[in-house]
């Protein structure tokens, strides 16, 4: 539905995008990461034609952004970090507007901005003036605006911020009611928000892909072994720790916080080694009670951090560890 | 044209749901009903003085009343576009909505012509408190009716052609403040350039005063219609929505 290949983006003074290249399969919903002024705005810019490329191809739905820029704006619908609103305008003026610019038949207007004002829980401000409106529902207007010609790609440009949590929510729950019928980029800096609404993540950092995954391949990747987080209840931690140190694979086992009465560990097992049933076994069969044990996955915000640290920063850190 | 009137309308409305419009229409209303009772005042002591002297030619309203009124309008109407043009483009900058607009199925050349024909939709309806005035000279009075149409005609190109100029300067600028004072600026600098025949006779000097855009609303007033002064209007309209599409698109490769 959307094919990125080698698109750069220049400024006058710096490079915004530099030759990045993904594809968005039909229906997918897609997590567009990364800092402020990593290059998501440009990039949604390029393929919506507010800005051509200053090298490389972008197509949406089989049209070229720079070769058949009016049809790829038929099939997008957009919404900007600050959503295009008029504020002297009523909701229902300026969704009508929108209607008749995006090139709906005249006839089927004013159904089209029931369907949406419907679909965007607005009805009960349709006739008041946009710029007397709440952020959340200017953010709902905005999203009205993006979805009235029914196109099949939508992009959506930080549409959760600004918003307080109740506000998120309502915004992220619109945003997933529409995930069957098109297909979505929407870039965001909150992780959390990734993981609840998209199938996969497009980490960008200064204007390059560092990652391109699934939500849950992204959640599974390690820099070394597993690591588990257990709890032992009723048992000496010194002993508990010997113990455990026994069980092939284990490379190192740290203490870590648990409630009155038990002692916790996290185990960190070599490459290549599951070794859960065996600290299961281990710990049972010295007669503890073992109340807990869990793999411990690297968070998104973890593996978001570490993609997107530069160099030097990482050269910090090593030297950090390494004292 | 779909387009064009979409956007043209939405002009419109924006003019009328914001106080702008009011203010305009009222002040220029107000002025201009000045003029036109000053001028109207005027008309009727001399007229009764010279009867009482018994002069024979009878004087003409259109030379004493109306051709004034609409060389003042002409005047006037340079500084009044200015404040119609300045929000055309720069509003749409500093708000964002210009990114609505051009990521939208619709052609630059549609935007453009959709945005300053409601400009002159609001020029004009700024326009209409006056042809109420000249409407009452028409029922007390017989005034030739073909000067005042050939001024209204000129004052509608003058008008058009201004607006494109003070559409492409809104183009280049988020700020409203500064889009009015440019367009202001280039109105009285084209007011004032045929001021360079008063001491030039050479070729350059001529073209430099050929491009006062006062110079040719002047027929207009006077009832005639040449089609030198046509076609300058029209030629100056392009150039100005001409520089305006060249305006957008280098908008888009810097933005």
């Amino acid at each position: 539905m959307i094919k990125v290949e080698g698109l750069t983006k220049r400024y006058a003074s710096h490079v915004a995008v530099k030759n990045i290249s993904f594809e968005v399969g039909k229906g997918e919903i897609v997590g567009f990461l990364g800092k402020n002024g990593a290059g998501k705005t440009t990039t949604m810019r390029v393929l919506t034609c507010f800005l051509p490329p200053t090298s490389g191809k972008a197509s949406v739905a089989g049209f070229d952004v720079l070769e058949q820029s009016l049809d790829v704006r038929k099939n997008i619908g957009y919404l900007p970090e600050t959503p295009p609103l008029y504020p002297e305008m009523e909701v229902d003026s300026y969704l009508t507007f929108v209607a008749n610019l995006k090139g709906i038949p005249s006839p089927d207007v004013s159904k089209r901005v029931n369907e949406v004002i419907e679909r965007t829980s607005l009805g009960e401000v349709r006739g008041k003036i946009i710029g007397k409106l709440s952020k959340g529902y200017r953010q709902r207007v905005g999203i009205a605006q993006a979805i009235i010609h029914n196109p099949p790609v939508l992009i959506l440009d930080e549409p959760t911020s600004g918003l307080d949590p109740e506000q998120q929510r309502e915004a992220r729950q619109l945003i997933n009611s529409l995930s069957g019928d098109h297909t979505i980029i929407l870039s965001t800096h909150i992780l959390s928000e990734v993981e609840q609404s998209c199938s996969k993540v497009i980490i960008i950092n200064s204007g390059e892909i560092v990652a391109v995954d699934s939500v849950a391949n992204l959640h599974h990747r390690r820099r070394g072994g597993e690591m588990v987080a257990i709890q032992v209840k009723g048992a000496d931690a010194l002993e508990v720790r010997q113990r455990l140190e026994t069980v092939s694979g284990v490379a190192k086992v740290t203490s870590a916080d648990a409630p009155d009465g038990s002692v916790g560990f996290e185990v960190e097992a070599l490459d290549q080694y599951s070794v859960r049933p065996e600290l299961a076994r281990a710990i049972v069969q010295s007669g503890w009670d073992l109340t807990e044990l869990h793999s411990v996955g690297q968070s998104l915000e973890e593996i978001f951090l570490d993609l997107t640290r530069s160099e030097k920063d990482k050269a910090v850190a090593a030297k950090g560890d390494a004292e | 044209m779909r387009n064009i009137l979409t956007i043209c309308g939405k002009e419109v409305r924006s003019y009328f749901k914001s106080p702008i419009a009011y203010i305009l229409i009222g002040l220029f209303a107000l002025l201009t009903g000045f003029m036109f009772y000053s001028a109207t005042v005027y008309f009727i002591n001399a007229g009764t003085q010279q009867q009482m002297s018994g002069q024979s030619a009878p004087m003409s309203i259109n030379d004493y009343v109306i051709a004034p009124l609409l060389g003042n309008l002409g005047v006037l109407s340079l500084f009044l576009i200015p404040m119609i043009a300045m929000r055309l483009f720069a509003e749409e900058k500093r708000s964002g909505t210009i990114e609505l607009l051009l990521t939208s199925p619709v052609s630059d050349w549609e935007i453009i012509l959709g945005k300053w024909l409601g400009a002159i939709v609001m020029y004009l309806s700024i326009m209409a408190p006056l042809a109420l005035n000249v409407g009452l000279l028409f029922a007390w009075s017989t005034p030739d009716w073909r000067p005042v149409l050939t001024g209204f005609l000129g004052l509608i190109l003058q008008g058009a052609t201004v607006l494109a100029i003070g559409t492409f300067i809104s183009t280049t600028t988020s700020n409203q403040i500064i889009a009015a004072a440019s367009t202001f600026a280039i109105c009285l600098l084209l007011w004032v350039l045929n001021w360079v025949s008063n001491y030039s006779d050479s070729a350059i000097g001529k073209a430099i005063a050929y491009c006062s855009i006062l110079v040719h609303f002047e027929p207009f007033s006077k009832g005639i219609i040449d089609t030198k002064d046509v076609i300058f209007y029209l030629s100056a309209i392009f150039l100005g929505l001409f520089l305006t599409a060249r305006s957008l698109e280098s908008l888009r490769w810097r933005a």
